[in-house]
């Protein structure tokens, strides 16, 4: 049962956050930041650092879309925590993508002071939800177009175990929106 | 030259002449543009450049934002064949770039992305 058709918003709550809350958590953590020789590891490279930091730099705005969209009022629960939830998600990703980054010799890119959202097209929870969904969408397609470019093989199957989380975002933003979860066989 | 390489020539030829003829579909260009929404948009910078006037536009020229200095000194001006040839490959035509995107392979793909991104660059949401 979805936790969107359940009638008790607070059961609904209870039900989703106790599903989701470990979406992410082991693999990629333990592929990364438990690694401290990662830097010496064969493969690895300025280039891997970069293909990170560019995957930083759209972490760091998915976290600012998805505030932009929590403080619009627009969001009821249990749409909202879902959009707390996966905001959360994206912090732990950009956490783990800066501290890889620096193991790799980089400098992982901040967060800018400002983004620029189209905030005047977002008049209803179905425009937030739309428009999460479709950054999602495209945080699975970047995902899905780095991870043949690293030259570390841990790397890549971090960045996958990402694309995994993102495509589960994507897919439950578009069941809160009554379409399809997931639309085709494969992504691009 | 043998009847198999004929046959073969001919049927490259024919190939040639269909894909150069096919119509792009700028309305499924618009799906494929979904793959790069992560990064872009059409009006304002994100982690990648806005696409509004892209066409005609020297690569890393954008004021303001903070590219790559492989896109900075890839002396580059977009259209249709640049972008094609940047959208099969990125990080092999211009490496060093940013864009760490292993590319559009399917040509029609691209084409249809182009057809989509050319109206778009047009269209009211390019328009301040």
């Amino acid at each position: 049962m979805s936790f969107l058709l359940m009638p008790d918003p607070v059961a609904a709550r209870r039900f989703f956050l106790g599903r989701s809350g470990s979406l992410l958590s082991g693999a990629a953590v333990a592929l990364l930041a438990g690694k401290p020789a990662l830097a010496a590891q064969a493969g690895a490279s300025a280039g891997d650092a970069q293909i990170l930091n560019t995957a930083l730099g759209a972490e760091l705005e998915a976290i600012a879309a998805y505030q932009v969209g929590a403080e619009s009022q627009l969001l009821q629960k249990p749409a909202l925590d879902l959009a707390l939830l996966f905001q959360g998600h994206h912090k732990e990703h950009a956490e783990l993508l800066a501290r890889t980054i620096e193991k790799l010799g980089g400098k992982p890119v901040a967060a800018k002071s400002k983004y620029s959202f189209p905030v005047e097209q977002l008049k209803s929870q179905a425009d937030v939800l739309r428009f999460a969904a479709g950054l999602e969408q495209g945080a699975v397609s970047a995902y899905l177009g780095a991870v043949p470019l690293f030259g570390n093989r841990d790397l890549a199957k971090a960045a996958a175990s990402i694309l995994g989380d993102e495509a589960m975002h994507w897919a439950a933003l578009r069941q809160a929106l009554g379409m399809p979860p997931v639309p085709t066989a494969f992504v691009a | 030259m043998s009847a198999a390489h004929a046959a073969l020539a001919a049927a490259l030829s024919l190939c040639s002449v269909a894909g150069a003829s096919a119509a792009a579909d700028a309305a499924h260009g618009e799906q494929v543009y979904s793959r790069c929404l992560a990064c872009h948009a059409l009006a304002y910078d994100r982690v990648g450049p806005h696409h509004c006037g892209l066409f005609g536009r020297i690569a890393g020229s954008v004021p303001g934002f903070d590219y790559s200095p492989a896109m900075k000194n890839a002396h580059i001006t977009w259209n249709d064949k640049t972008l094609d040839r940047f959208l099969a490959a990125p990080t092999q035509t211009v490496p060093g770039t940013k864009m760490t995107y292993d590319g559009v392979p399917d040509a029609k793909d691209r084409q249809d992305l182009i057809a989509y991104l050319k109206g778009a660059s047009r269209s009211a949401a390019c328009v301040h």
